[in-house]
């Protein structure tokens, strides 16, 4: 792991930053929640390009941020007392697999077949990774996610 | 509306719940919230189900049995700050604070809360896309000319939001008209890598609000709305496939006599 690298990764967290909270404007999240939905989606893509590096596969990587993103979100939701929605739309959005839906459609359209489908396999697979992940974290008990207990009223 | 009948604690419960669903919120959240509402001010015998484009509602108040239903397009414009609040105040209700007169007032409040005015818009779409092309491994110039894509686009979603263009039209000539924008910029002589500043301009159509929302309906046993939006999901995906495919493979032929 080398000093590059590290600045690297930096940089691409704090664009992933930016880029959630774009999304979250266009999606109209509440003023007071945008910094919040930015740190979602950047600890989902900060996993997410850590994963790959490591050397886990897309699909293995886009399952894991998953987890690190949603777990996030579900911390965020009791802290903040917003529904978990707010966090987790905004945060999957790096995760989402826009390039799988344009590789495939590109091959598609050209005439390569069995491109194509391994592309759409493929996305199709980054699908089932991200709500295997969102399912996941969404069904453990809401007590991992508070971190003090406070009366219930 | 409210100002003119009685206010009706099942039709408060019923019109926060159609708020929630036509923004976008999962069909628990909807449930819960109605029910919560319901047992708040008192009404018997409540049921509800809720379907992604429907609610059904059943009630005893003030000794009379009641029922409500709706249907509803499913509307794409997902607006997270309405969820916010209607949750804030279903909260709010279930400790006392509100009469059904002023939840009521309350409701009215948060279903004409403004979406973000064009400007506003147009900027975080392209930032938004600008960002991801950068993300998906493009470099500065792709990340400018996806800048410029992405304002074109979100002007283009404006216009056929006003126009009431359907969903799948919408879709398909959205991702044309990116893919088109990249294909001339990239003619210019502009940008590196053509498919990342495609990649990051078309993840604001990509159905990631549809994916997210369904996947929470299954692992709530909403089979049924899950499965709707499930393939919402993958009918958008196809349609922005075939809108960057057909460009990528027509323009090259269309260009075809101006080349040397």
């Amino acid at each position: 792991m080398s000093l590059p690298l590290l600045a690297n990764w930096t940089l691409q967290t704090v664009v992933a930053f930016a880029a959630t909270v774009a999304f979250a404007v266009i999606f109209h999240t509440p003023r007071q929640e945008l910094s919040y939905t930015g740190l979602t989606g950047a600890a989902g893509w900060l996993a997410y390009i850590v994963a790959v590096y490591a050397g886990g596969g897309v699909v293995a990587a886009s399952f894991i941020a998953t987890l690190v993103l949603t777990w996030l979100s579900r911390v965020f939701s009791f802290a903040r007392k917003e529904p978990v929605t707010v966090f987790l739309i905004c945060g999957i959005f790096p995760l989402v697999p826009g390039a799988g839906i344009y590789y495939t459609g590109y091959n598609f359209f050209m005439g390569q077949d069995s491109l194509a489908l391994d592309k759409g396999l493929e996305t199709i697979k980054i699908a089932v990774a991200i709500a295997l992940g969102i399912g996941l974290v969404l069904s453990l008990p809401p007590g991992l996610f508070t971190f003090r207990r406070r009366p219930r009223g | 509306m409210s100002s003119q009948a009685p206010p009706s604690v099942l039709d408060l419960s019923f019109q926060m719940g159609e708020t929630l669903l036509e923004n976008g919120a999962e069909i628990s959240r909807v449930q819960e919230t109605m029910e919560r509402v319901a047992r708040s001010y008192q009404i018997d015998d409540f049921n509800v189900y809720v379907l992604t484009n429907a609610i059904f509602a059943t009630g005893v108040e003030n000794g009379v049995q009641r029922s409500a239903k709706l249907k509803h397009v499913p509307s794409t414009a997902t607006h997270l700050g309405r969820i916010s609040a209607v949750n804030q105040l279903s909260r709010e209700i279930a400790q006392g604070l509100h009469t059904p007169d002023g939840a009521f007032v309350r409701l009215e409040q948060v279903r004409t809360l403004p979406r973000s005015p064009l400007p506003l818009a147009v900027l975080c779409c392209a930032v938004g896309s600008a960002s991801f092309s950068y993300l998906f491994g493009g470099s500065g110039w792709d990340a400018a000319v996806a800048f410029l894509c992405g304002v074109a686009l979100e002007l283009f979603l404006a216009l056929a939001a006003r126009r009431g263009m359907s969903k799948f039209l919408t879709n398909i000539s959205a991702s044309a008209l990116v893919t088109l924008c990249a294909q001339l910029f990239f003619l210019l002589g502009l940008g590196n890598n053509l498919d990342k500043i495609i990649i990051g301009s078309i993840i604001r159509l990509v159905p990631g609000v549809a994916l997210t929302t369904s996947i929470r309906d299954f692992f709530h046993g909403d089979y049924l709305s899950g499965a709707i939006r499930m393939l919402d999901a993958f009918l958008i995906g196809g349609c922005i496939a075939v809108g960057v495919g057909l460009v990528m493979r027509l323009l090259p032929w269309a260009a075809g006599g101006l080349q040397p």
